[in-house]
């Protein structure tokens, strides 16, 4: 047991942890955060395996570097699709304020 | 020369001991203690220090100035920032705590 | 040995903890500041298995601007509805979620064995790539189409975001403290953004990295209300976010043209190529991610 075999299966329950909340929850926040935790775990698995032979796979964490600013393009969207109703609320609310005034 | 080295090294261990006591403590008081203030009073001043012990006893080890520069500029940053986050949050708490008071007053003067 | 397993064990033990306390605590607030704890406890984890540019890419853009963006869409949602209860479908998840950890397990399991060429022939090459980190070199020459489209993708982010429309979200005025802290953060950020990019070519570092933690300063700023918003309508805007695709792109181009095929740089100008590609991109990625997190609030005005 090395610690590449530990993260594999760190990475692994997490991702299995992610997917189990994605199917259970009902809000929107939580389901972003579960396809984030997902994704971490996917991360976790690819880091390990970079670092499971003498010097580092340069590749594997070039692709990871990538992943997680694609992720963070996803999950941005994401929460403004999930806010979307709420967003679009104000709008309509905020001339009558503004009328107020 | 190497007999001051070991000595150096021996001569951390209270340091970093030290650390690790002051993290468990403010961390023992952050889980433990009953209000906001008394949790942040915990948590930056023990950390603070804690913090300090611990870039001291790595210091005594480190062998080249440049990484012992790096490591008080790093606990300077996080004394300050820790300084200010508490200071913050505690605000934070207070003006939560005054608005809430304020409201119930008004509403018990209205049922009066 | 046995005590860096030991170590590995609870930082596993620890991210797992948060991770199911992120995903399943009733507020939804506790939930959010616990999924940022997770966050940082990822950047230590990638430290710790040696991807120190993904540990600087994770503490600024995973754990600091995500963590902005989960607040704001928490102010401007509505009330949760609860998750999905009863016997039967807590009985089902489990059984099934480990009957997936095993298989999972066994797939991934023999990969820990097996060891990858790409390594070695990363080695190999990395005199001709013009930067002597193997990572950067990876980025930006060997697959740099991947960067390519990983700009293009963050565009796309952008442009969908901004279709939805502009959001309100009320912010108090900042207390002077948190002003004059960011103040003194602002020179900062930008000095480290700049080391961040300057240090790409020989240690950890790069475009993304470089471009969050500036992201992740204006942010700040904005937020301490010393940075008016920075808008997709204006011209400095946009030129910036699409500087960045539109110099990558033009090398493709122009090694394609001149030179041996698209984006296979000349081996005297990989260097300067590399550099210039990675200004233009820091640039974009940095006020990319600021309007992303912050660009289309509509601030009324007091």
């Amino acid at each position: 047991m090395t610690h590449v075999s530990l993260y594999l299966l760190g990475g692994i329950a997490l991702w299995v942890l992610g997917l189990h909340a994605l199917m259970l929850q009902r809000s929107a926040l939580r389901r972003i955060m579960a396809v984030n935790v997902m994704g971490s775990g996917v991360f976790m698995v690819m880091v390990a395996l970079a670092s499971r032979g003498a010097d580092i796979d340069p590749v594997l964490q070039a692709l990871v570097v990538t992943g997680l600013v694609v992720a963070a393009s996803a999950t941005a969207f994401a929460l403004r699709l999930a806010t979307a109703d709420a967003g679009d609320n104000a709008d309509t609310k905020q001339p009558a304020d503004q009328e107020r005034r | 020369m190497p007999e001051l080295t070991v000595w150096m090294s021996w001569l951390s261990w209270p340091f970093l001991l030290g650390g690790v006591f002051f993290f468990l403590a403010g961390t023992l008081g952050l889980l433990r203690f009953p209000d906001v203030y008394s949790r942040l009073h915990a948590v930056t001043k023990a950390d603070t220090l804690g913090l300090g012990l611990l870039v001291a006893g790595l210091s005594l080890r480190s062998d080249s100035w440049q990484s012992v520069g790096l490591m008080i500029m790093v606990w300077l940053l996080v004394m300050a920032s820790g300084a200010t986050a508490c200071q913050l949050l505690a605000r934070y708490q207070r003006e939560a705590e005054s608005s809430k008071a304020t409201t119930e007053h008004r509403q018990a003067n209205d049922a009066r | 040995m046995p005590a860096e397993l030991i170590f590995d064990g609870i930082l596993i033990l620890l991210l797992l903890m948060l991770a199911g306390g992120a995903l399943h605590v009733r507020s939804l607030y506790n939930a959010i500041v616990l999924f940022i704890v997770f966050g940082l406890l990822l950047a230590l984890t990638w430290a710790r298995l040696g991807a120190v540019d993904l540990a600087l890419a994770e503490a600024a853009i995973g754990a600091g601007l995500i963590g902005v963006m989960l607040l704001a869409a928490l102010a401007r949602s509505d009330a949760e509805p609860g998750p999905r209860s009863g016997r039967a479908a807590i009985i089902v998840s489990l059984g099934l979620g480990g009957l997936l950890v095993a298989m999972l397990t066994r797939a991934v399991w023999p990969l820990a064995q097996n060891t990858a060429a790409l390594p070695d022939m990363v080695e190999i090459q990395l005199a001709a790539s013009g930067v002597s980190h193997p990572v950067t070199a990876v980025l930006l020459n060997f697959r740099g189409w991947d960067t390519l489209l990983e700009l293009v993708v963050l565009l796309l982010a952008l442009l969908g975001v901004r279709q939805l429309g502009r959001t309100t979200m009320q912010l108090p005025t900042a207390w002077p403290i948190l002003r004059a802290w960011s103040r003194l953060l602002a020179p900062l950020t930008i000095m480290i953004g700049g080391y961040l990019l300057w240090r790409g070519s020989v240690a950890p570092g790069g475009a993304f990295q470089a471009g969050a933690v500036l992201a992740a300063g204006a942010v700040m700023l904005n937020l301490a209300g010393l940075l008016p918003n920075i808008r997709w309508d204006s011209g400095l805007t946009r030129s910036l976010i699409l500087g960045g695709i539109a110099v990558f792109a033009l090398v493709a181009v122009g090694t394609h043209w001149f030179g041996a095929g698209w984006l296979d740089y000349p081996l005297n100008w990989s260097k300067p190529l590399i550099v210039l590609i990675e200004i233009a991109a820091t640039l974009s990625i940095a006020v990319s991610l600021t309007v992303l997190v912050i660009g289309e609030n509509e601030q009324p005005s007091p």
